[in-house]
């Protein structure tokens, strides 16, 4: 099993790819990081930079097509390589390509997914003694349809109370480039989306894709709210030992 | 003449008539919409109203998924044999004793309606809700040709009265709440009781009686049509106050403009649109009237019937094999009640008649992207759009994909490429070798020196520099880490790190 | 070229020359598996739900059904269509006055009637609509349009239970209006008002079948 740990992850949030490594570790698998790995190509592709989006596709595909699963920290990334990157390679007139990333497409998934429907497992051993809000963000919920499996794992986790978070398909206003391009309603959104987290009185805001975290984590500090954002796997990672 | 196009290159709809293209970019103007808590308000009430009821309605059909696709089936297999079912609408709405009319354009189709109307010897009109005759600028049209038109559909009246825009398709004047509507009243309908009080009941009788007059004694009258059955000649417009069996059953006259893409091959499709439509729009199991007409039914309404096909841009869309999915739209408006950009900015930010997730899509296309560049980006690709869809259009696609086109206009008009584009093209250079990556990486762990105002104790950056501004208005941005997850797996995991 | 040798021309030219026809896949539900007292008793639900009065009788109560509403209601000028079994109004006292539309009556005097009265083509259940298709027992859509109070006697051989079984039952050449509950609109605040410009009010008159399903013996329709 190949680890894509995602571009943002790697570079900001490396704690959540170490995580993620722990996870699916302890679950017994064999986690492979293929360093050859950069990014998926996603922020070119929605911003509609197809062109220069190929060579981040080509570069995917070479490095990861010799795995049988490709398992990744990210909704939005895995939205990208199942939905996009075939899109992409025949834009630019390489079927074969495009092939290819279909089938590595097809083998692409994200954690929640790969944990539940791939291992089969919904009680990852884990413990986390805080009152947690879980947003289930947009790629996740609608692209990829993980539905419920987060929450199934949430559920599983000594000592976390989960409450729902109201409004939580409600898009927290991320976007990508959009959080820059059209700041005002980005911000208009996220407002409402911390209105209702802060509503929950959680201590944690959890989500599985950094990227909204990000928004909604810069949001909550500049607020000084006192509620942390968290990826889906550093709670899956924590444990009675070490709990954070 | 020689640089004149050739006669099948496909035309956009023309600048300086109608309502499809915005003073100002979409975020310009969402700033404004933003700024009017009022306004926000009045958009998130009924919005989260309506969806509400939406929702319900659609929960109660065991068979939603099988309509969805089979609307749709239909609406591609229409457009893949579009000139067919046109002529075969053509051939039966004149068997029927109505005349059809064929508009490439907006000036076109104006010019035939002031024409058919002016020949009446009318000099007013009253109008049924109508999408096209909005796009079209038709009332301006007509009032310079010397005929008022009067617009019967309470939101469209409430928007005419006012001096106003329309905001959203279903109801255009979903921006105004009940205060504010109560007071228009009182100020643009002569005669009206001062009495009046803003209970929505109220002001759904005060328009009954202004407009009765004017129903009883209009000659002519001018709609849009939901639906076209090609196979019947059959007209179909979807309702609820009446004003529209009004307008189609008392004038001697009956005017109908019709996007081309509104014909359906057979009247058997009506059965899955007549479901689809009312449970998406207004939440209702069916809307409360729903009239069809096939052509001049003697001694039953209207003695002369007219069509109007209107083009406008429509085979421009259709020629773009991503795009054209955006033709199968049956005006529900489910997609902007759902969209979390347009309950905050409301329809006016998006400057076109058609706002919201299929106006960003629709509205570029009928123009030429050049003329409505922002629009494909006033979306976080949220894909709720798609999830409420009746007829299945993948939004968030197309607007990727409009998105694409912006750039390559862009890319092919200027000399200079823009800073965003050189932006993406270093990262891409970047990012296609993972050397390079790492490398970058490495130095941009700089950016925990370009943060100023930084929160050390949190790791956090206040305030960025460039374009990257704007993220730091409302939020904190996090300081790059000391070790990048790669450096850590090269440090803890070297040996299975090693270069395969 | 004309606009519309440009039009289609153009058209052509956008889809090409072998565009892709997809099938229509039409698993969705066409039947209804009702029988027919639960069809009806959905229909009655469903109208009711939209602020129509909904009334149930067997075919011999109709005259004074119709009576009584007409009473409760006050109204004193009503319309008919030339093909509503004269019996239906044999109940009405002589202080209503009752024309019959042959197509002649002026728009001024159907808009100073206080009610109406026909049957229908045929009544869906699951949409709680009715819809009327100009038979002689409904007569032009105008007469069902100005006065503001509409009675609509729907016999039960009439009630399907789904749209597409509605809509088989209808010859589209005719002219058609659908009506679902008295006219309404949502466009303050998206709230539903019952009561604009069509009938504000829709009394619905379930009959059970019997004697009505003779006159409305609809083979005529068959050229």
């Amino acid at each position: 099993m190949a680890l894509f740990v995602t571009c943002l992850v790697d570079t900001l949030f490396p704690d959540v790819g170490r995580a993620t490594v722990a996870v699916l570790e302890r679950l017994g698998c064999e986690v492979v990081f293929p360093v050859e790995q950069t990014c998926c190509g996603q922020a070119h592709i929605n911003t509609g930079y197809h062109r220069d989006a190929v060579g981040l596709v080509q570069k995917f595909v070479t490095t990861f097509e010799d795995f049988e699963a490709i398992v990744a920290p990210s909704g939005s990334c895995i939205g990208s390589i199942r939905h996009q990157h075939s899109m992409i390679a025949e834009k630019a007139g390489d079927g074969e390509l495009a092939a290819r990333a279909r089938a590595v497409g097809a083998r692409a998934f994200e954690l929640s997914e790969y944990l539940v429907d791939q291992l089969g497992i919904t009680d990852v051993g884990a413990a986390y003694p805080h009152t947690v809000a879980y947003h289930p963000t947009c790629h996740s919920l609608r692209a990829l349809g993980v539905g419920a499996k987060p929450l199934t794992l949430l559920r599983s986790v000594r000592g976390l109370q989960l409450i729902e978070l109201p409004n939580g398909d409600q898009c927290c206003g991320f976007g990508g480039t959009f959080a820059v391009k059209s700041a005002d309603t980005s911000v208009a959104m996220l407002t409402d989306k911390m209105a209702d987290v802060l509503s929950t009185g959680a201590e944690v805001c959890a989500a599985s894709d950094s990227s909204c975290l990000m928004h909604i984590g810069g949001g909550l500090s500049r607020l000084q709210a006192g509620v942390r954002t968290v990826h889906l796997a550093e709670i899956l990672a924590a444990t009675e030992d070490a709990a954070p | 003449m020689s640089d004149a196009p050739a006669p099948t290159a496909p035309i956009h709809a023309p600048a300086g008539v109608g309502m499809l293209r915005g003073a100002r970019t979409f975020p310009e103007a969402a700033r404004q919409a933003l700024g009017d808590p009022q306004l926000r308000h009045n958009l998130g009430h009924a919005t989260a109203t309506i969806r509400e009821k939406r929702a319900n309605v659609v929960a109660e059909v065991a068979d939603w998924a099988e309509l969805r696709n089979a609307g749709q089936a239909i609406k591609s297999a229409t457009m893949a044999t579009l000139d067919e079912q046109l002529v075969r609408l053509e051939h039966q709405v004149t068997a029927a004793g109505g005349v059809v009319h064929w508009a490439s354009d907006a000036d076109s189709a104006n010019e035939i309606v002031a024409r058919l109307v002016r020949e009446t010897g009318s000099r007013e009109v009253v109008k049924v809700k109508s999408m096209a005759t909005q796009e079209i600028g038709l009332n301006n049209a007509l009032a310079q040709a010397g005929i008022d038109a009067y617009e019967t559909d309470l939101a469209e009246l409430i928007v005419q009265l006012g001096d106003d825009l329309p905001s959203h398709i279903l109801v255009p004047a979903i921006h105004r709440n009940r205060a504010e509507i109560r007071n228009l009243f009182l100020r643009a309908i002569p005669g009206i009781d001062p009495g009046l009080t803003d209970n929505p009941s109220a002001l759904a009788a005060a328009a009954r009686r202004h407009l009765r007059q004017r129903f009883l004694s209009a000659k002519v009258a001018v709609s849009g049509a939901n639906f076209a059955v090609a196979e019947t000649g059959t007209l179909c417009v979807v309702e609820s106050e009446g004003n529209g069996r009004m307008c189609l059953t008392l004038p001697d006259t009956l005017i109908t403009v019709m996007g081309i893409e509104k014909v359906v091959p057979s009247w058997r499709d009506l059965e899955v649109f007549l479901q689809l439509l009312p449970r998406s729009s207004t939440g209702e199991r069916m809307n409360p009237y729903t009239s069809l007409w096939t052509g001049v039914h003697r001694g039953d309404g209207p003695r002369a019937v007219h069509l109007v096909l209107l083009d406008n841009g429509r085979t421009s869309v259709l020629a773009d094999q991503v795009g054209r999915d955006a033709l199968n739209c049956i005006r529900c408006s489910a997609c902007l009640n759902v969209c979390p950009v347009y309950q905050r900015t409301g329809g006016h930010a998006y400057g076109s008649v058609y706002p919201g997730p299929i106006g960003a899509i629709l509205s570029p296309q009928l123009t030429g992207i050049e003329h409505n560049a922002s629009l494909p980006y006033a979306s976080t690709l949220c894909g709720a759009c798609y999830d409420v869809c009746p007829v299945k259009i993948d939004i968030p696609s197309i607007l990727v994909h409009l998105r694409a086109q912006d750039v390559e206009v862009k890319r092919a008009r200027r000399d200079v490429p823009t800073p965003e584009a050189i932006a993406m093209a270093a990262a891409a250079w970047t990012m296609t070798d993972d050397r390079r990556w790492s490398r970058a990486q490495r130095s941009s762990r700089l950016a925990r020196l370009v943060g100023r105002r930084r929160n050390k104790a949190r790791g956090l950056i206040r305030s960025l520099p460039g374009p990257l501004a704007a993220w730091t208005v409302a939020r904190d941005a996090p300081r790059p880490p000391a070790e990048t997850f790669r450096e850590w797996w090269a440090r803890e995991r070297g040996r299975d790190g090693q270069r395969r | 070229m004309t606009a519309r040798e440009a039009t289609l021309a153009r058209i052509r030219a956008a889809i090409g020359d072998a565009p892709a026809v997809p099938a229509i896949p039409r698993n969705y539900r066409v039947r209804g598996d009702l029988e027919a007292g639960a069809a009806a008793d959905l229909f009655a639900q469903r109208v009711a739900e939209y602020r129509a009065a909904v009334h149930h009788t067997d075919p011999d109560g109709i005259p004074a059904l119709i009576a009584t509403i007409l009473a409760s209601a006050g109204d004193t000028r009503a319309v008919v269509p030339t093909g509503l079994p004269a019996d239906w109004l044999s109940e009405v006292p002589s202080s209503v006055s009752v024309c019959t539309d042959d197509g002649g009556m002026t728009t001024e005097h159907l808009d100073a009637v206080d009610v109406v009265v026909t049957g229908c083509a045929v009544a869906i259940a699951e949409t709680g609509t009715v819809v009327l298709d100009a038979a002689p027992d409904q007569g032009r859509r105008i007469i069902t349009l100005l006065p503001d109070h509409h009675i609509c006697v729907v016999s039960v051989d009439r009630i399907v239970v789904t749209v597409p079984e509605g809509l088989h039952r209808l010859d589209p050449t005719r002219p058609l209006t659908m009506i679902s509950g008295p006219s309404a609109t949502s466009d303050i605040e998206l709230t539903r008002v019952e009561g604009v410009h069509g009938p504000r009010n829709l009394d619905v008159i379930i009959a059970t079948a019997g004697r009505t399903a003779l006159v409305r013996d609809r083979s005529w329709l068959v050229p």
